[in-house]
């Protein structure tokens, strides 16, 4: 079964990463597109409990930082999914979480996410860009993942269900 | 009913509403391997990740090439509804014509300046020596990463290699980065780390033209005049300086206009904002400068402007 997790949850990093790079810059505003990758982590997150959406933020990162129009620092984006990963799994309770839950998740998420990687650039003075710049680009992209919820969270969170029944909290 | 048993067993074991254990050492581990990716790609050039990349290049990018001619179809339709046939094929016809006499102007200045200082025509023709090869832009980087880089479909099997000069028919577009087998990623002049030597066509004061990594309408570069005392007027066109052999920019591409000019008493140096002439939000077809004579997998555009 876990074997099966890995290559589902690769898989769904692989395709959201190809849509990311080449289909969305095509609606993009200004260039920045919805995180799918994020937002497939945060999906594995609600689901399969922390410590699995960490390992998996850090493949997803890794695949970000490396796959071809990337030119950053690797790592970079790595270390934002793996935060992003441990505070969606903070949120995660008990039960089964609410429309209201997953879409404060997916916002805090998306922030930590964007946040932690210009943080990290400012750190590393990769991208030599302003605070106003870095808020926009942050801001524009909160939105962008808040829009594509609805649309990708479901049907990430009913795949890693079926996966796994008995270890997803239902 | 039986294959849930054992679950509801195994759950009774923990306190009701318990969470499943998160370990912090897990998280601590994968920050710890972040930092340390961090560290080793820190070194630039001859960073260790730099064959993970290739090979991350060679899977995805044909991967990334599939989608974007899938795809290509579907973003073109907004275009059929906007103008239909021949209309459209005039209006491409008549946009390429533009852009040409544009860059003609925009480099007339330069090419003058040149003929009357010192090339002959042998270096003006040695200058024009060049082949392109067509390409197509099949992923962009997304402004998150704070880098403006984008995937071609040309690779190493299309005679490409790092550092050569990526134009379209507005200007200047970027150079190359990397190579795999088919793809090849372009930093654009835009991206933040990038610096173009720029020349003032109308002058031919020398400079650098940083990005200021924004892409889209407020897209713009810095030009900063290597002579102080210089100062650009308004509407010069600005064009690329070039360098020995043509790397990594060969010279006499348009870059932009200059749209304001101030000068920074701390740096004691004139600054000039340009406006390039190339619209990085909606790069499509692209052409890599290579030497003339280059082995390629596709038709080759000569620098008579025939077809090889």
């Amino acid at each position: 079964m876990n074997a099966l997790r890995a290559a589902v949850a690769a898989a769904a990093v692989a395709v959201a990463l190809v849509l990311q790079v080449s289909v969305f810059p095509h609606l993009a505003w200004d260039g920045i597109v919805p995180n799918l990758c994020l937002l497939v982590v945060v999906g594995a997150a609600l689901t399969q409990g922390t410590s699995f959406a960490m390992v998996l933020g850090f493949g997803a990162g890794v695949a970000l930082d490396l796959a071809p129009p990337a030119d950053h620092v690797a790592g970079r984006w790595a270390l934002a999914l793996v935060l992003v990963a441990y505070v969606a799994g903070r949120v995660r309770q008990g039960a089964r979480p609410s429309v209201g839950a997953v879409v404060a998740t997916v916002a805090a998420s998306s922030f930590v996410g964007t946040s932690v990687f210009a943080l990290s650039g400012l750190v590393l003075d990769d991208p030599a860009l302003g605070i106003p710049e870095l808020l926009e680009v942050i801001g524009v992209a909160l939105l962008w993942d808040l829009l594509l919820t609805p649309l990708v969270l479901p049907a990430v969170m009913a795949v890693f269900r079926r996966i796994e029944p008995d270890r997803a909290i239902a | 009913m039986i294959r849930d048993r054992p679950a509801t067993r195994e759950r009774r074991w923990r306190s009701p509403g318990e969470r499943p254990p998160s370990s912090p050492a897990l998280l601590v581990a994968l920050v710890l391997a972040c930092l340390s990716l961090m560290t080793l790609d820190q070194a630039g050039d001859g960073s260790p990740l730099e064959p993970a990349r290739r090979v991350a290049g060679e899977v995805l990018g044909p991967v990334e090439v599939a989608t974007a001619t899938v795809v290509r179809p579907f973003t073109a339709v907004p275009d059929w509804f906007r103008s239909r046939g021949s209309m459209h094929d005039d209006l491409i016809a008549l946009q390429a014509e533009n852009s040409r006499l544009r860059s003609d102007l925009a480099t007339q200045g330069y090419d003058r300046n040149r003929l009357e200082e010192y090339d002959g025509l042998t270096a003006a023709a040695r200058s024009l020596g060049y082949s392109l090869v067509p390409a197509r832009v099949v992923g962009l980087g997304s402004s998150q990463s704070f880098s403006s880089t984008v995937t071609i479909d040309a690779g190493t099997d299309a005679g490409l290699q790092p550092d050569l000069t990526v134009i379209n028919n507005d200007g200047l577009v970027g150079r190359v980065l990397r190579v795999t087998r088919s793809t090849a990623t372009v930093l654009l002049i835009v991206d933040a780390d990038s610096v173009v030597g720029g020349r003032v066509g109308e002058s031919m004061e020398v400079g650098f033209l940083h990005g200021r990594g924004v892409i889209g309408d407020q897209g713009r570069l810095d030009l900063e005049l290597v002579d102080q005392r210089a100062v650009p007027a308004k509407h010069d066109a600005v064009v690329t300086w070039g360098s020995e052999a043509g790397g990594p920019y060969v010279s006499g591409i348009p870059v932009g206009r200059v749209t304001t000019v101030y000068s920074s008493l701390r740096e004691t140096s004139q600054r000039a904002v340009i406006d390039p002439f190339v619209d990085f939000g909606a790069l499509d077809l692209v052409g890599v400068v290579v030497p003339s004579g280059t082995a390629s997998d596709r038709a080759v555009i000569e620098s008579d402007g025939s077809l090889r």
